[in-house]
């Protein structure tokens, strides 16, 4: 096998043993970006010298003699939207072009830390807001499973790179579905953390009651060592929790779900739902139970109000976050002729350095946050917030973890919905409840569907802090869907 | 009925410092009024005897010791501005021409 279709825990072993280098496995994996990017086109900024430094940095580390953890010397692709000092940091808008941030992100300090090498910047929807990456500035991603179509968003760069394996690993974030809808239609696996479980620190806001950095991976185990090696908590995230980070390593080992109970949320499915997508969810849930499960439906009657209410509180927090790109102090400024003032520059400048789904954002917030409107809309979208939590506490009374299907449909053509904002947000549909919950969910391949041969995604979600469960139970069907399929579901991929 | 109107996205788009063109605005006004008209549906279940979350976990005060540390430097804290002066951002006028 070559060295880019490894995993990440192999290629950490073998560097480990010294039966490749740090440097070898970073060229190959240069070799492959160069070779699939303009098919692909996941990444907004790749400086090879840069990387192979890294590379060398870690190869040094080791061979002076320097104790090095499991991920050391692993490539990693790092979403444009966490700053990096040595590498620009554009969240996919034009306001932000060739800004050099002065500090890093804890996530990035992370990764450096654990000896992670990052190859470049991923694209994404401009700032994070979006479910196809059509809304970058920087041009689409596209899907390496069908070229044609969206990689999901707002982390699709970060999605098709592990797709297209050019890279093992990489780093997402996850405000309404961004990483476990595009894991689920290039058929990876992408995990979204307890909110608070992975720090905010230097990743650019969108929505800050909602925003979670999250890994992306080709094998369950592989997440939890990316997710173990940049969570727990950061004193610079005043919403950090000040706990451990649950054991998601040990769980992904133990892959089993014997006796575990298992809910179906009976609100996800039917209409608006794609035929092959609902086959493949069932038929993994039979799986759960053929593997020793208890599976028993639960009902979460607010989990309807779920979009709606994501759709007033996220542009609502997005409309006062992006009030900091005001053409004062970084960025784009646009029309400071010396006759304009500091008033007509920032409206200017926003006005050209952001693109339409952002101005929407932004200004549906500032609708729904006006007085008079407040009570209606806001207000009530925050109630909606405790019905949804409390959907999620009387469900995991009964079980341990819920699953459901964790997009309605599989990837979707580019242009498609482009212009429709809300068929876009359907994208989001069954990942929300847990953004607004703050609880773990994970997504993880489950087939193709018959209907246009492409991934479908289970999607795993567990309580508050239960992060551990969503790599147990996804373990467990990885491994029994792997020796049912020959391999994983990536091998039946078209080449590149 | 239209609930957002060409108007009312002028004054949005001013609210929010966006200086939008004419065909921008109709665009936008019947985009909005889509979404507005959809996601007032949790307006149905949002009664009065339940209180509303702004977070979904319990948050309390984080304090930290009041004690200087390392920061940026001036010149790494001006890096990205789009005009510099004497160690300082550059701004066009903030005030009128009266004051």
């Amino acid at each position: 096998m070559s060295l880019i279709h490894e995993s990440a825990a192999e290629l950490g072993r073998l560097m480990a043993a010294g039966e490749v280098s740090a440097v070898e496995v970073a060229q190959a994996h240069l070799d492959r970006i160069a070779e699939v990017e303009p098919k692909v086109h996941a990444f907004l900024h790749v400086d090879p010298e840069a990387v192979l430094v890294q590379a060398r940095a870690v190869d040094e580390r080791r061979a002076a003699g320097e104790e090095l953890g499991p991920l050391a010397g692993v490539p990693i692709a790092h979403k444009d939207v966490f700053t990096t000092v040595d590498m620009p940091t554009t969240a996919g808008s034009k306001i932000l072009e060739g800004w050099r941030p002065p500090y890093d992100a804890t996530v990035t300090r992370r990764l450096r830390e654990a000896g992670l090498v990052i190859l470049g910047k991923t694209n994404l929807d401009e700032f994070a807001m979006g479910s196809s990456t059509e809304n970058s500035a920087y041009g689409p991603t596209h899907n390496p499973w069908d070229l044609s179509r969206i990689p999901g968003g707002s982390s699709g760069g970060a999605s098709a790179s592990v797709a297209a394996y050019q890279a093992p690993l990489s780093t997402g974030t996850d405000t309404g579905g961004s990483i476990r809808q595009p894991a689920a239609v290039t058929g990876i696996v992408g995990m979204k953390p307890t909110y608070g479980g992975s720090s905010r620190y230097g990743l650019i806001a969108f929505a800050s009651s909602l925003d979670t950095p999250g890994p992306f991976a080709r094998t369950v185990l592989d997440a939890a060592l990316l997710h173990e090696a940049f969570s727990g908590h950061d004193p610079m995230d005043s919403t950090s929790i000040a706990k451990p980070v649950p054991p998601v390593v040990e769980a992904a080992r133990q892959a089993d779900v014997a006796g575990l109970r298992v809910g179906v949320v009976k609100e996800f499915g039917g209409e608006g739902y794609q035929p092959g997508v609902l086959a493949r969810f069932r038929e993994a849930v039979d799986l759960l139970e053929s593997l020793g499960a208890k599976v028993v439906e639960v009902s979460c009657p607010s989990f309807e109000y779920a979009l709606p209410a994501y759709y007033l509180i996220a542009p609502s927090e997005c409309s006062s976050n992006l009030a900091r790109f005001d053409a004062m102090r970084y960025g784009l400024r646009v029309g400071d002729d010396g006759t304009r003032s500091a008033e007509e520059v920032m409206a200017l400048t926003r006005a050209a350095g952001f693109g339409p789904e952002v101005k929407r954002r932004i200004m549906l917030g500032t609708y729904a946050l006006s007085s008079g409107y407040y009570d209606a809309y806001y207000g009530s979208a925050q109630k909606v917030r405790t019905l949804i939590a409390r959907d999620f506490d009387a469900a995991f009374h009964q079980v341990d973890v819920l699953v459901s299907p964790t997009t309605p449909t599989t990837a979707f053509p580019i242009g498609e919905r482009a212009d429709d904002p809300m068929a876009m947000y359907l994208a989001d549909l069954c990942t929300i409840p847990s953004n607004l919950a703050g609880n773990a969910a994970i997504s993880v391949p489950c087939g193709l569907a018959d209907e246009d041969g492409l991934p479908v995604g289970l999607q795993i979600m567990a309580p508050v802090l239960g992060d551990d469960r969503c790599y147990r139970v996804g373990a467990a069907v990885e491994k029994a869907f792997e020796s049912r399929w020959g391999g994983p579901l990536l091998k039946e991929a078209p080449a590149l | 009925m239209s609930v957002i109107t060409r108007e009312e996205v002028a004054h949005l788009a001013r609210l929010s410092r966006l200086a939008l063109a004419d065909e921008e605005l109709d665009h936008f006004a019947a985009q909005l009024d889509q979404i507005v008209g959809a996601v007032a549906r949790v307006a149905e279940v949002a009664t009065a005897d339940i209180p509303p979350s702004s977070h979904a976990l319990p948050l309390e005060n984080v304090f930290r010791p009041d004690e200087v540390r390392p920061s940026l430097t001036p010149d790494q804290a001006l890096s990205g501005a789009p005009a510099v002066e004497d160690d300082r951002f550059r701004v066009p006028r903030i005030l009128g021409e009266e004051a």
